[in-house]
C-alpha cells in the first residue's frame, strides 16, 4: 500500500476531501498536464462520488484534490450561491474536508462552478472550478471519441466551423447560445461547459487558474492564466455576446447577466442578476451611499 | 420577493432528507425489515444490487436496498460510491468455475453431460401464477429431497469438451496478470475483451437484456446455444507476497454462462465454434446469458466480422452501460438550467421577431404584387 | 462524520541497515501544500514558487524536490533517476515512500528526477506523448543551482501575462535549443519543473524561450 492512505470507516471517518491520497495524486497529476496543454482533456480515472453523476462530480473531484485547511471555497449554481446544487455541494466539502465557505467572489480562494463565471474580476492565485456535464465540444456532430481524438489530435475542426455556418444560413446567425466552443491557446477546441456566451470573454486572458472536471466522462482540461480563449466566429458574423435591454431589478446593474423571473400567472416578469454575489454586494454599496441611485430602478 | 423561492435554501433540502427518511419507513405501525430479511428473502435483488454494485457483501447490498427503498439502480449506486473509498489491499487469482460446488448446471448442447444435469432451484419450470397462499404468513413450505450421494468435486466445463476436437476456439490468456480496472481508469477504445467483460459486468441488466435480445432478432446475426450455465459456490484466493502461496479469503456465488456461437471461418482458420461469456454475482441467469450474447456480439471485429449493428458496436455500448452514470446524468437534467434556458429563450424570441419582420414582409410584397 | 486531517507521522524507517529519512510528517496536509505550489509554478510559468513548509530531504535531493516527488510519485508512475539521483540515499527513499517502480528506460518514464543537469539526456529522449494522448509524457524534475545567477533567458506562453525574466543557473549548453525542439512537437513534448532549494518553478511545454 502505497504511504498516506488513511481510511477508517469503522468509525465512519473519511479521509480529509473524500478522496483517498492515491486517487488525489492521480488527479493532480492530471490537473497539471491540463495546464501544460490548454484545452486538451486529459483522460483521467474518475472515481464513483457520493454525488450523482452529472450533478457535479467532476468539479468535486478537482476541488477535493486542490483543497486545503487554508482555503475559503465558494460554490454557485447558475451563479448563485443559494441554489440547491451549489448548497448541497458546499455542505458536502464542509463535512468531508471542513474548510471555511463564503459567498464572496473577492473573498473565494476557490469557487465551484456549474454554468457561470463570476462577475466580478477574478484575481491571480484564485482557482474556478468547471463542473462540465459533456466535455466534448465535438461530440454533437461525431458521438464517437476515437473519431473526436483523431479530430483534436490533428487540429481538424472544420467540422465545428461548417455546423456553426449552417446557423448562419438557416438563421443569420450562429445560434449557439451557451456552451458556445472557443479555441484555447491558438490550438485546441474546447468546451467551456454550459455558461452562456456572455461570459466566454472573461475566460480570455483571466489572472485565475481555470480548471475543468467531466467525472462522467472521466476528463480534466484546464485554462491556465493570462491564455488566449477565442471564441469561434466568421469574419462577417463576429462573436458577440448577449445584451439586455433593461438592467437589474435588484441593483440595477446593466453589465451582469441577467436571469428572467415570471412574477405572476399573467405573464409579468423582471430581471435580475444571476450572480447573487455580485448581486447582493451592489445592493449594500447602494444602501450604504443613498445618493447612488442605481439600486432599485426597474428593469 | 417571489424569486427566493426558486432557489434552494438549505432547509429545503434538509427536510428533503428528512421526507425522504419518513417515505422510506412507510406505516411505522408495520414492522421494520431486517437487513438479514432482505437478504434471504430478496436474495435474487441483492444479488443484482453486488453484481452492478462492483462488490461481493450480502450485507452491505441489503443495506443498499433497505435504504434506496428497493430502488435497484440507486441501492447499486450507493454500493459503487461506498466502494471507491475503499483501499485495495490485493488482486485475488482468477476463479476456476471448473472448481465450483454446483447448485444449478444446465447445458442445452447435449443431452446427457458429464456430471448431469442439475436443474437445481430456477423459476423456468413454474407456472407464472401468483401463488395466494404466499400473501399468508408463516406458510409451510416443501423440503427437497436431498441426493443421495453429492456431486462429483469437480465438474467440467461442457464447453471444455468440444475443445479437445478443435471445435471451438482456444481461449487464451494473453496478458498473463495485467487486468485493465476501470474503475482506476478511464475507458480505452479499441477495447481489450478485459475492459469489455468487466464493463459488461457492472453494466445495467436491463440495458444487457435489451441489447442481448437485439442480436437474436437480427440486429447481430447471432445464433446461440446455450453452451452451459452454471450457478454456485467458489472459493476466492489471494497469494500474500509475504507468504507466496493462495489463502482462501472468500467464497462467493456466481452463475456463469458459456455462449456457443456459430463462425464461418476465414481463410487462415477454418468453421468452428465461438464463444461468449458472462458472470455475475449470486445467482443471476438473465444477466449472465445477455453478458454473454452481448460479449460475442461486440466480438465481432476482432473476428473479422462486419460491424453493423448496436450491439456490436464497443463504443456504443461500453459507453452507455453503466446505469450510475446514464441515471445520473438523465436525472441532471431537473437541476436547475435557467442561465442556459435564458440564454436559449433570448435567442428563440429574436428569431420569431424577425420570423415575423420575414414573413410580414413577404405578405405585403405578394399583395402588391 | 470525523475528517481525518492526516495519517500517523511517519518516523524514520530502518531498511537494511541504514537509517531511511522520513516523508511528509503529515501525508495529507502536506501533499496538499505542496501540491498547490505545483499548480501554481505550472500555471504561472517562469515565477519562483516557494514551499510554506521545509523537509528532511535524502541525499543528492534538495527539499522541494524530495517534496514534489512525495506528492506526485506512487506506483502508478514509472519514474526514471540520473545516475546521481540513484547512488545516493534517495533510490531507496523513493522505494519505500512511494511504492515507485525505477526505470532504466527514458522513453517511457512518467516522471525523470534529475540531479545532475548537465549529464541530462536530451529531452528527445523522454517520453514526448502520442498525438491523440498528449498527455502521456515525461514530467521532468530537474534540481538546478539557481532561478537568478544563470544565463539571462525570457520566456512567453500561457500563464506570462507579457514576459518572465528567469536566470537558470547549472543547465546544459543544449537545454535551450532543445527546448525549442520541443515546442515544435506541440501538443506533444516533455513537460518540466525546476527546484532549487525550497522553491519550485514550473516550465510546460507551452512556453517559448529566448535564450
Amino acid at each position: 500500500m502505497s504511504a498516506g492512505t488513511t481510511m477508517n470507516h469503522s468509525d465512519n471517518g473519511y479521509n480529509f476531501a473524500y478522496l483517498d491520497e492515491q486517487t488525489k495524486r492521480m488527479i493532480r497529476r492530471s490537473l497539471l498536464k491540463a495546464l501544460s496543454i490548454p484545452g486538451y482533456q486529459v483522460p483521467f480515472g474518475g472515481r464513483e462520488m457520493p454525488l450523482a453523476y452529472g450533478w457535479g462530480t467532476g468539479g468535486i473531484q478537482v476541488t477535493a484534490a486542490v483543497i486545503g485547511p487554508d482555503d475559503w471555497l465558494k460554490v454557485i449554481d447558475q451563479g448563485a450561491d443559494d441554489t440547491t446544487n451549489a448548497v448541497s455541494i458546499r455542505r458536502f466539502f464542509q463535512t468531508v474536508a471542513d474548510v471555511a465557505v463564503t459567498e464572496s467572489t473577492e473573498v473565494a480562494t476557490i469557487i465551484q462552478t456549474r454554468h457561470r463565471i463570476p462577475e466580478t474580476p477574478l484575481k491571480e492565485g484564485q482557482v474556478l472550478v468547471y463542473q462540465v456535464p459533456q466535455p466534448e465540444p465535438l461530440q454533437k456532430i461525431e458521438p464517437r471519441e476515437t473519431e473526436t481524438r483523431k479530430m483534436h489530435a490533428y487540429a481538424e475542426y472544420g467540422a465545428m466551423q461548417v455546423t456553426l455556418y449552417e446557423d448562419v444560413a438557416h438563421f443569420g446567425r450562429i445560434a449557439k447560445t451557451y456552451d458556445y466552443p472557443a479555441i484555447v491557446n491558438g490550438r485546441h477546441l474546447m468546451s467551456p461547459s454550459p455558461i452562456p456566451k456572455f461570459d466566454n470573454p472573461k475566460m480570455e486572458n483571466n489572472p485565475a487558474i481555470q480548471l475543468f472536471g467531466a467525472g462522467r466522462e472521466k476528463r480534466i482540461y484546464a485554462v491556465p492564466p493570462y491564455t488566449s480563449v477565442r471564441s469561434l466566429d466568421f469574419d462577417d458574423h463576429p462573436f458577440e455576446v448577449q445584451t439586455w435591454k433593461g438592467s437589474c431589478a435588484l441593483c440595477g446593474s446593466t453589465t451582469s447577466y441577467l436571469d428572467e423571473m415570471i412574477t405572476d400567472d399573467r405573464g409579468s416578469r423582471m430581471f435580475v442578476c444571476s450572480d447573487t454575489d455580485f448581486c447582493n454586494t451592489r445592493q449594500a454599496e447602494a444602501a450604504s451611499a443613498p445618493d447612488d441611485k442605481a439600486a432599485g430602478e426597474d428593469a | 420577493m417571489a424569486y427566493v423561492a426558486v432557489k434552494g435554501g438549505e432547509q429545503a433540502i434538509l427536510n428533503t432528507h428528512k421526507l425522504i427518511s419518513e417515505s422510506r419507513r412507510g406505516n411505522p405501525d408495520l414492522a421494520e425489515l431486517t437487513l438479514a430479511q432482505i437478504s434471504e428473502q430478496f436474495a435474487l435483488a441483492v444479488d443484482r444490487v453486488m453484481t452492478e454494485g462492483s462488490v461481493y457483501d450480502r450485507e452491505l447490498a441489503a443495506l443498499a436496498l433497505k435504504q434506496a427503498q428497493g430502488d435497484a439502480v440507486e441501492a447499486i449506486f450507493l454500493l459503487r460510491a461506498y466502494r471507491t473509498t475503499l483501499p485495495r489491499i490485493a488482486l485475488s487469482e482468477p476463479i476456476d468455475t471448473a472448481k465450483m460446488t454446483i447448485r444449478r448446471r444446465i447445458s442445452a448442447t447435449f443431452k446427457d453431460i458429464p456430471g448431469g444435469q442439475v436443474l437445481g432451484p430456477t423459476y423456468d419450470y413454474t407456472h407464472r401464477l401468483l401463488d395466494f397462499a404466499l400473501a399468508a404468513e408463516g406458510l409451510e413450505r416443501p423440503n427437497a429431497e436431498l441426493a443421495r450421494e453429492p456431486l462429483d468435486g469437480a465438474t467440467p466445463r461442457v464447453i471444455d469438451l468440444l475443445d479437445s476436437e478443435g471445435l471451438i476456439e482456444a481461449e487464451s490468456d494473453d496478458r498473463a496478470g495485467e487486468c485493465f480496472d476501470l474503475t482506476r481508469e478511464p475507458m480505452r477504445f479499441p477495447a481489450g475483451r478485459d475492459q469489455r467483460l468487466q464493463n459488461l459486468a457492472r453494466g445495467d441488466e436491463g440495458f444487457m437484456l435489451g441489447l442481448a435480445y437485439s442480436t437474436v432478432r437480427g440486429y447481430g446475426g447471432a445464433h446461440p446455444f446455450v453452451g452451459e450455465l452454471r450457478v454456485g459456490e467458489i472459493e476466492v484466493e489471494i497469494v500474500p507476497e509475504e507468504l507466496g502461496f493462495p489463502i482462501v479469503v472468500a467464497e462467493v456465488t456466481v452463475t456463469e454462462c458459456q455462449m456457443i456461437n456459430q463462425f464461418r471461418g476465414t481463410a487462415a482458420t477454418p468453421p468452428q465454434f465461438t464463444r461468449g461469456y458472462g458472470l455475475a454475482f449470486g445467482h443471476n441467469e438473465r444477466k449472465a446469458m445477455a453478458m454473454s450474447l452481448v460479449d460475442r456480439a461486440m466480438r465481432a471485429r476482432e473476428l473479422g466480422e462486419d460491424v453493423r449493428y448496436p450491439a456490436q458496436d464497443e463504443e456504443f455500448v461500453l459507453s452507455h452501460t453503466d446505469n450510475v452514470e446514464a441515471s445520473g446524468m438523465v436525472s441532471h437534467f431537473k437541476l436547475p438550467h435557467y442561465v442556459d434556458f435564458q440564454a436559449e429563450l433570448a435567442l428563440v424570441r429574436q428569431l420569431r421577431a424577425e420570423h415575423a419582420v420575414t414573413r410580414a414582409e413577404a405578405q405585403m410584397k405578394e399583395v402588391a404584387e | 462524520m470525523t475528517v481525518i486531517s492526516s495519517a500517523p507521522s511517519m518516523r524514520p524507517v530502518s531498511s537494511g541497515g541504514t537509517s531511511l529519512k522520513p516523508g511528509f510528517a503529515d501525508p495529507v496536509f502536506d501533499a496538499q501544500g505542496v501540491f498547490r505550489a505545483s499548480l501554481v509554478a505550472t500555471a504561472y510559468p517562469g515565477r519562483i514558487v516557494p514551499l510554506d513548509r521545509t523537509f528532511a530531504a535524502p541525499r543528492p535531493f534538495s527539499p522541494a524536490t524530495a517534496a514534489l516527488c512525495l506528492t506526485l510519485l506512487d506506483f502508478e508512475t514509472p519514474a526514471w533517476l540520473d545516475r546521481q539521483a540513484q547512488s545516493g540515499e534517495a533510490a531507496s527513499w523513493l522505494r519505500f515512500h512511494c511504492g515507485l517502480p525505477l526505470i532504466d528506460e527514458t522513453a517511457t518514464a512518467r516522471f525523470a528526477i534529475v540531479t545532475d543537469p548537465l549529464n541530462l539526456p536530451r529531452l528527445h529522449e523522454f517520453a514526448s506523448g502520442e498525438i491523440e494522448y498528449p498527455d502521456r509524457s515525461t514530467t521532468l524534475v530537474i534540481q538546478v543551482q539557481s532561478f537568478t545567477d544563470g544565463p539571462d533567458t525570457t520566456w512567453t506562453g500561457p500563464g506570462i501575462k507579457e514576459s518572465a525574466g528567469v536566470a537558470i543557473d547549472g543547465l546544459p549548453s543544449w537545454f535551450w535549443s532543445d527546448w525549442d525542439l520541443n515546442s515544435e512537437l506541440y501538443p506533444r513534448g516533455v513537460d518540466v519543473i525546476f527546484t532549487c532549494g525550497n522553491a519550485l518553478m514550473g516550465l510546460p511545454r507551452t512556453i517559448k524561450v529566448e535564450a
